[in-house]
């Protein structure tokens, strides 16, 4: 692959979380972050390679350069507080590019 | 044109055939951008007509035979698991646009549950066409808070000992859940195991059918 690419920052078992803002905003609204999800802290649990970024690609860019996708978990009492009524022990878990992370 | 002007074709209030020569604003649009695309050799009309007829063939019959070879074919199943690609490309599937697929197995302490919040993010050619509820704003909005809840309106009341894990799938990756064999069909086939899996525990909102 020579298509340029941002250097995957993250591993399995690191703590990230996800940013408030919208740190890359070219033409602005479409958001592969759900909002439920932005300022959570999580763990990541597997980093799945790098896809050029749909947030540029969905405006006509080509989405370089590439951006590391990971998988991270969430516990769904951090992601709800008291509204989440089921066991501690449930856990959500959703793709987060690079530039939505950052260390925690 | 302006945005807001009826498009809807004129017709004769007497005439029995008035309705077919009624086309809604969409349908003229996709029919209008098909000539156009068939005009200009970027994709023929007969490509259109048979990436449908895929899609309709489609079903969760696929799916649903991957999971019952991976219940009895322990080799198949750690291909399945490490490298689901590569089963994929065997059985001539291919999930539309390329992205990656990965497999949820769920285990007597783990049961996953797909949903896309954002969109309606699907493997179509593994489970066919989604489901309306799949796509609806409840099901998005619902799964994620009270998950639970959502399993056991499916008609499965997960174990409180039982971890749920839900899982967005939002961005590059499709999810299939690979469920836990039911008890009582050790002696089985892989046709019989297979007709046990629903299109809804492969998503993860239920679990298969007892034998």
């Amino acid at each position: 692959m020579t298509e340029p690419q941002i250097a995957r920052r993250f591993a399995p078992g690191d703590a990230v979380a996800v940013r408030m803002d919208t740190v890359r905003d070219p033409v602005g609204g479409h958001y592969r972050t759900p909002h439920y999800i932005r300022g959570k802290r999580g763990v990541v649990s597997q980093a799945l390679g790098s896809y050029p970024n749909p947030e540029l690609k969905a405006y006509g860019g080509d989405g370089l350069p590439r951006q590391p996708l990971y998988r991270v978990l969430f516990d769904q009492s951090d992601l709800w507080g008291s509204r989440y009524t089921g066991p501690a022990g449930d856990r959500l878990e959703i793709e987060i590019y690079d530039h939505w992370l950052e260390p925690a | 044109m302006s945005d807001d002007q009826d498009i809807s074709v004129e017709r004769d209030q007497d005439d029995p055939h008035a309705a077919q020569n009624t086309l809604s604003r969409y349908a003229m649009r996709i029919e209008a951008l098909a000539e156009l695309l068939d005009e200009k050799d970027i994709v023929s009309a007969r490509e259109i007509e048979d990436s449908m007829h895929r899609m309709e063939r489609s079903t969760p019959s696929n799916g649903a035979a991957i999971v019952a070879r991976a219940w009895t074919d322990p080799a198949f199943k750690t291909q399945l698991m490490n490298d689901p690609q590569s089963v994929l490309d065997e059985m001539e599937i291919r999930l539309e646009h390329d992205p990656g697929l990965t497999i949820l197995e769920n285990t007597p302490d783990l049961h996953h549950v797909v949903v896309c919040t954002l969109c309606s993010c699907y493997p179509r050619r593994l489970l066919g066409r989604p489901p309306d509820w799949y796509k609806s704003l409840a099901y998005r909005k619902r799964v994620v808070v009270e998950p639970r809840n959502v399993i056991s309106e499916f008609g499965y009341d997960v174990p409180e000992a039982v971890e749920v894990r839900v899982v967005d799938s939002s961005a590059d990756m499709r999810y299939m859940v690979l469920p836990v064999r039911p008890d009582g069909t050790e002696d089985m086939t892989q046709e019989q195991l297979a007709n046990l899996v629903t299109r809804d525990s492969l998503i993860g909102v239920n679990i298969p059918d007892s034998p």
